[in-house]
C-alpha cells in the first residue's frame, strides 16, 4: 500500500522537538560540552547555561531559582515529589490524598509507599467529566495527611483541575485547623500536560510542589523540572556528587535543560494565540467526531486542554480502529485495553463512571503547532467509513443511553 | 516475511503485525454482512465487549459429509482478533470445508502459524474463535438432536463468560505461564468473571506442579 503523509495528532504522548529549541540546545551538544560542577572556564560556561536555564523557569513559575530540581523527566520528578516528601517527613502524617485520574508517574509511587512503607492513601473520585471537587479534597483530609496531589490538567480527557481552588481550599483548611501555610499537607500537581496551555504561577495555583517536562512542549525528552517551595526537602532518590542542592545527583544534562528552558519560555510567550487558534480546531473536531452515530465525548467540554479530544466510538475497538487510522496517516492513541501492557483498558476512562467497553472504543487526538484545518477536515472525512466498516465486523451493538 | 512482534527503531512506520496480519485485518473474508437473510446450522457466541473481544460464529453445515460448508463471522477486538477470526474462517471452509472434527481440531497455534505468527501478548485473541466455533458446533449438534456430541470430554469451563476451560490453563502453563498474570496475559481469563480466580490459581498450581515439579 502507498504510504499516506503522515498527519501527527499524538501531541499529547510527545511533541516534536521545536527548531528553535532545538538551535538553543546545539551549542551545549557541540562546543559548549563542560560539566558545570568543573571550576575552570569550561566548566563554567556550563555553569552559567544551567544558571540561566533555572532563572528563566523560576520566572514563569514566579518562584525562587533556588526552588528547582531539574530532573530526568516528568516521571522522575512526580516520584520525588512522593517519594520524597512521604520519605523526609512520614512522622508527620502517613495519608496520602490523590485522585483517581492521575498518571502512573503519581498512582505506582504512592501504591509502592502504601503497599512497602506504611502509607495510607485516598483516591478522591472525579466527576462525569473528570473533574475533581475541591470539597472532596478537603473532605479527605485529616490531621494525618501529609501529601495531596491532583495533575493540573489530565493526559487522556484533557479535563483541567482547579488546582487553584484546590490550593485555596487547603490553605484555608490549615488556617481552620491553626496549622502554619509552611506546615502539611503539602500540595504537588503534575502539570506536564498543562505546560504549553495554563498558567504556572505557583503562587496563583498555591502548590508546593510542581511538576514539568519537556517532551510535550515541544522540548527536548529526558528531562524535567520539580518545583519544591523554600523550606521543603524531599528526601533523594539519587545519590551521588551531591548536584542540585544534594536533592538529584548526577552531572546535569546541560542541553537537555537549556532545551526545556526555551520550550518553556517560548510555549509560555505564544501559549494566548496558539490556545485560540486550537481550541478553534478542537471544537470543530469534536463537533464532527459527534456527528458519528454512537459516540460521546470524554471529558469536560470547556474546562478541557486547547488540543485534546478524546471520544468514545462505541461497538468497535480502539485498536482496530488506530491501525486503520494509522495506515491513512494518522498518529493517534486509544484508551483500549489491546494497546496496554497491562491488558487493563484505561483507568481514566473508568474513573469517569464509564463501562469497559466506552475505554476499549476510546480514540484520543491531540492537536500541535503542525496541525491545521485542513487536517482536522481530512480526518473527518477519513474515520467514518473506518468506523462503519468495523461496525459492520462487530457483533456489538450496545445501547447509547447506558453511556450518556 | 516480517517478524511480527518487534517494532524496529530505525523503521518507526514498521508494522506491528505480519503481512499475512495485516492483510486479513484490512481486508477481513468471509465476515457476515447480513445476518437477517443468512440460513445458520449453528451460531455461536463467545466474549463480551467489556473484555474487549467478543466474537460471534455462524456456521453451515452438509449434514451428509458433516463438512462446514460456510463460515461466517463478527469480532469486535483488536486488530489480531479480526485477522485470526477471518484466517480461521478461511481455514475451516477452505477445500470444500472441513469435517466438523477436523474443524475442531483446528488450535489456536495452528491459526498463528497461518498468520505467520502473532504478538505474544495477542495470542488469547486468536484463542477466542476456535472458541466460538465450538460454540457453533454445539448448536449445531443441538439442533440437529445430537445432544451426546456436545459436551467436550474431559474439558471443564472455568470462566464462564469467556469460554476458559482448564484444558487452556493447562496450555497456557505448559507454555512458560508460570502466573496468574502471564496465564491472563494469554487467556484474559477472569477479566468477565473475576470469581472464577481463585479456582484459576489453584489450577496454574496444579499444573506447575504436575508439570514442573
Amino acid at each position: 500500500m502507498p504510504e499516506s503523509p503522515e498527519i501527527y495528532l499524538d501531541h499529547a504522548a510527545t511533541a516534536p522537538l521545536d527548531p528553535r529549541v532545538k538551535a538553543a540546545m546545539l551549542p551545549y551538544l557541540e562546543g559548549d560540552f563542560g560539566n558545570p560542577s568543573s571550576l575552570h572556564i569550561t566548566g563554567r560556561r556550563a555553569k552559567q547555561a544551567l544558571d540561566d536555564a533555572r532563572d528563566d523557569i523560576a520566572k514563569i513559575l514566579h518562584c525562587r531559582a533556588s526552588e528547582l530540581i531539574f530532573t530526568s523527566g516528568g516521571t522522575e520528578a512526580d516520584n520525588l515529589a512522593i517519594l520524597g516528601i512521604y520519605r523526609a517527613y512520614k512522622e508527620k502524617g502517613n495519608r496520602i490524598v490523590t485522585t483517581t485520574i492521575e498518571h502512573h508517574a503519581v498512582l505506582n509511587p504512592v501504591e509502592h509507599l502504601v503497599k512497602k512503607e506504611g502509607a495510607e492513601a485516598l483516591f478522591v473520585k472525579v466527576d462525569r467529566d473528570g473533574l475533581v471537587d475541591p470539597a472532596n479534597i478537603i473532605a479527605a483530609l485529616t490531621d494525618k495527611t501529609l501529601l495531596v496531589s491532583v495533575m493540573y490538567a489530565n493526559n487522556e480527557i484533557g479535563t483541567i483541575e482547579p488546582i487553584a481552588a484546590i490550593g485555596q481550599a487547603i490553605a484555608a483548611w490549615k488556617k481552620a485547623n491553626n496549622r502554619k501555610p509552611s506546615e502539611a499537607p503539602y500540595f504537588h500537581t503534575d502539570a506536564c500536560q498543562a505546560a504549553g496551555a495554563l498558567s504556572l504561577d505557583v503562587n496563583e495555583l498555591g502548590c508546593d510542589l510542581l511538576t514539568l517536562n519537556g517532551s510535550k512542549i515541544y522540548g527536548p525528552k529526558g528531562v524535567g523540572v520539580l518545583y519544591v517551595r523554600t523550606g521543603l526537602r524531599p528526601e533523594p532518590l539519587i545519590y551521588g556528587g551531591g548536584q542540585e542542592w544534594g536533592l538529584r545527583s548526577g552531572t546535569e544534562n546541560i542541553a537537555a535543560i537549556v532545551g526545556l528552558a526555551k520550550a518553556l519560555a517560548l510555549s509560555q510567550a505564544e501559549r494566548e494565540t496558539e490556545n485560540a487558534r486550537l481550541v478553534a480546531l478542537r471544537d470543530k473536531l469534536i463537533a464532527g467526531l459527534l456527528q458519528i452515530p454512537k459516540t460521546r465525548l470524554n471529558g469536560h467540554p470547556t474546562k478541557r486542554l486547547p488540543n485534546n479530544a478524546n471520544v468514545s466510538i462505541m461497538d468497535i475497538e480502539g485498536e482496530a480502529m488506530l491501525l486503520y487510522l494509522d495506515e491513512a496517516g494518522f498518529r493517534a492513541s486509544t484508551g483500549s485495553a489491546c494497546t496496554s501492557a497491562s491488558l487493563d483498558p484505561s483507568h481514566v476512562i473508568a474513573a469517569i463512571g464509564l463501562p469497559y467497553e466506552a475505554a476499549h472504543g476510546s480514540m484520543r487526538f491531540t492537536l500541535g503547532h503542525a496541525t491545521t484545518e485542513a487536517d482536522v477536515e481530512k480526518l473527518l472525512k477519513t474515520l467514518p467509513p473506518i468506523v462503519e466498516k468495523l461496525r459492520q465486523l462487530s457483533p456489538v451493538r450496545l445501547n447509547m443511553k447506558h453511556y450518556a | 516475511m516480517s517478524t511480527p512482534d518487534v517494532v524496529s527503531h530505525d523503521k518507526k512506520d514498521k508494522w506491528l503485525y505480519s503481512d499475512i496480519v495485516k492483510d486479513h485485518f484490512f481486508n477481513p473474508r468471509n465476515f457476515m454482512v447480513d445476518d437477517d437473510g443468512y440460513k445458520a446450522d449453528g451460531m455461536g457466541m463467545v466474549g463480551s465487549p467489556a473484555c474487549g473481544d467478543m466474537m460471534t460464529v455462524w456456521i453451515k453445515v452438509d449434514p451428509a459429509t458433516e463438512r462446514v460448508v460456510d463460515m461466517r463471522w463478527r469480532t469486535f477486538g483488536c486488530g489480531s482478533a479480526i485477522a485470526s477470526t477471518s484466517m480461521h474462517s478461511v481455514m475451516v471452509v477452505e477445500d470444500g470445508g472441513r469435517t466438523i472434527d477436523e474443524a475442531l481440531a483446528i488450535r489456536p497455534q495452528h491459526i498463528m502459524e497461518r498468520l505467520g505468527g502473532l504478538p505474544n501478548r495477542k495470542i488469547h485473541c486468536s484463542v477466542l474463535s476456535d472458541k466460538a466455533l465450538r460454540s457453533a458446533v454445539n448448536d449445531y449438534f443441538r439442533k440437529t438432536e445430537q445432544i451426546s456430541r456436545i459436551t467436550t470430554e474431559g474439558v471443564r469451563v472455568i470462566d464462564k463468560v469467556l469460554k476458559i476451560t482448564d484444558h487452556d490453563i493447562e496450555e497456557a502453563v505448559l507454555e512458560g505461564a508460570d502466573s496468574l498474570e502471564k496465564v491472563q496475559a494469554r487467556t484474559k481469563v477472569g477479566t468477565g468473571d473475576p470469581s472464577c480466580l481463585p479456582e484459576v490459581e489453584q489450577l496454574i498450581r496444579f499444573y506447575k506442579e504436575k508439570y514442573f515439579g
